[in-house]
């Protein structure tokens, strides 16, 4: 069973559909890539999923059952975790202190019921987690404001991998770094299976599309137009179906 | 500070990881330095400044602006400004005082609550003209009330002071315990709170990181409003403080006191490494800021210089501090350079 489908999601934003009834399914342990061009429709689809925007019609539906995705926090509680472009990453904290915004652990007894957070065991789990998903970060406690911008996103990205229980969402992760640095977020991303959850990844370099995605889908004028395994050989076909000249099945 | 000075010239200069790092420590110990060089500079020119009884006057004498600076901090942390605290002040040794001549209940417990409630009351209003009401910038309804906490404060008091305070409230004001006056325990007290709030509790991480970035903590579910909202409380709370330690040393409610307590308070916070931006700044370095203050005041007060140029010293001082934050900021844009650079 997919862990996520959605089924018919259209929404309107006053004269222009961003999303005509469009359908697609996440299988466990998959990553898909969602492609298009500008104004084809992914963002909608993503802010949907992450609850930042709510659907006109249609149904999402996780592990079979349909949910209503109205906020972040619903999102999150669903076990989505959304990466977008900014990251939202918090410069005046290290990586423990990003990993846990918002959902601080608190010590056991009368200190934690008045809020007092459990320092020790946060850091302890982080490294624990960085070291799991191979990550490597300036020493343990370095503000993520010094970070160059492969960390940042490595950052933005462990942490959702670590915290998003069935799915990750990443827009564009690789758009703002070089070679190297996109190479250590890739493998990121082709690993987050292992680790238990499916991916829907946006990006516009077909490359990198092709070294992580198990399958790629394709949005244009915010209708489903078709899909593909991604390779060097379906690579002229995808680029196809992006920009609308190819024969669509 | 020359050897500040060269590492952060090394930091800029080469660009190396270990200069800008050394460079960045120096700027964080920076406002520490520069208490520690006044110190030594006062305790070199005058022979009374290191005795008990001029700290003991020193510390009495900066506790109401030690409050004040505590609870700016917090406001300056999410990037906002509290320009009303020393209205506000005003106005609770005046509606103190306004309690107290109805009778003198509860051995003065409920002058001290009327005191520190009328702080709290304006704060919480702060907080929802601004977030409620949309306003764009803390300033204007801080503006607002230091305003109309003043006017108000005048008016209840008809422009005169009000003399007369229970005795629970001039103990807070100018009492000791043993040798340790009761102003100095109260900002000790406070400050160990706000301490433990900025450091150790879940609502303190709120805040620094809404002050850090509030769309991605909104987007993580942090609850921006409140966090802001609640920060301006703490602001007021620390205004009903500082009225309750100067009602207490006036002996009276004072509707003139505290003015322009607001900008000395946000400059010691400023002066302590705080950070207009947001985000940054701590309660020890905002007490440094203070000490800074009480430092050159009393310092100067000792050297029998012109009171005038204390003004000049501590504008000098804020520019400085402003500018080695600025100065912070262009030193890590060049850490994640060369981070980038190295990966």
């Amino acid at each position: 069973m997919p862990v996520l489908e959605v089924d018919g999601l259209s929404k309107r934003f006053g004269a222009t559909t961003a999303l005509r009834d469009v359908s697609l399914a996440l299988n466990e342990g998959e990553v898909l890539a969602l492609l298009g061009d500008n104004g084809a429709g992914k963002s909608t689809l993503i802010k949907i999923l992450s609850g930042v925007v709510q659907a006109d019609a249609g149904e999402v539906r996780i592990d079979g059952d349909a949910v209503s995705i109205d906020s972040p926090k619903r999102a999150r509680e669903l076990g989505i975790e959304t990466v977008y472009q900014d990251l939202a990453l918090f410069d005046n904290t290290d990586a423990t202190g990003n990993f846990y915004a918002g959902r601080e652990r608190k010590r056991n007894g009368i200190l934690g019921a008045l809020g007092w957070v459990d320092d020790g065991g946060m850091r302890k789990e982080t490294a624990e987690l960085l070291d799991r998903l191979q990550v490597n970060l300036p020493k343990n406690g370095a503000e993520v404001g010094l970070m160059s911008g492969g960390q940042r996103q490595a950052v933005a990205c462990a942490r959702a991998i670590a915290f998003g229980e069935r799915i990750v969402i990443l827009d564009e992760p690789t758009s703002a770094l070089g070679a190297r640095e996109a190479g250590n977020v890739l493998r990121l991303i082709k690993e987050a299976p292992e680790h238990g959850v499916a991916v829907i990844v946006i990006s516009h370099n077909m490359e990198h599309v092709i070294e992580v995605a198990d399958r790629a889908v394709v949005l244009r004028q915010g209708r489903y137009v078709g899909e593909e395994r991604p390779s060097e050989e379906t690579q002229e076909q995808l680029v196809g179906m992006i920009v609308g000249s190819a024969k669509e099945e | 500070m020359s050897t500040a000075g060269t590492a952060i010239q090394r930091g800029l200069g080469t660009g190396s990881e270990q200069g800008l790092n050394l460079a960045l420590r120096v700027i964080r110990v920076g406002p520490a330095l520069i208490l520690a060089l006044l110190a030594v500079i006062m305790i070199l020119a005058s022979p009374f400044f290191l005795t008990g009884d001029n700290l003991s006057n020193l510390a009495v004498q900066v506790a109401p602006l030690a409050c004040l600076a505590i609870g700016q901090l917090f406001v300056i942390l999410v990037g906002g400004i509290d320009l009303s605290v020393g209205s506000v002040l005003a106005l609770c040794t005046v509606t103190g005082a306004t309690a107290y001549g109805w009778g003198d209940f509860g051995g003065g417990i409920i002058t001290v609550a009327v005191i520190i409630l009328t702080g709290v009351a304006v704060g919480l209003l702060n907080g929802v003209m601004l977030v409620k009401g949309r306003m764009p910038h803390a300033f204007i309804p801080t503006l607002a009330t230091l305003n109309a906490a003043r006017g108000l404060a005048l008016l209840i008091s008809d422009g005169a002071p009000m003399p007369g305070m229970p005795s629970i409230v001039t103990t807070a004001g100018a009492g000791e315990l043993g040798p340790i006056p009761v102003p100095l325990l109260i900002v000790a007290g406070f400050g160990l709170v706000a301490y433990l709030l900025a450091t150790r509790l879940q609502w303190g991480r709120w805040i620094y990181l809404v002050g850090a970035d509030k769309e991605a903590a909104r987007r993580l579910g942090i609850p921006v409003d409140r966090v802001i909202i609640s920060v301006f409380v703490i602001s007021g709370f620390a205004a009903g403080l500082a009225g309750l330690i100067t009602a207490g040393r006036t002996d009276a409610g004072y509707p003139s006191a505290g003015q322009l307590d607001e900008l000395a308070a946000i400059s010691a916070v400023i002066i302590g490494g705080a950070s207009f931006f947001g985000g940054r700044g701590s309660v020890g370095g905002a007490l440094v800021g203070v000490l800074i203050f009480g430092v050159i005041n009393n310092g100067l007060n000792l050297l029998n210089v012109n009171v005038y140029i204390q003004l000049i010293a501590i504008g000098v001082i804020v520019v400085v501090a402003v500018e080695l934050d600025v100065l912070r900021r262009r030193l890590e844009e060049r850490f994640r350079t060369l981070r980038g650079s190295e990966d």
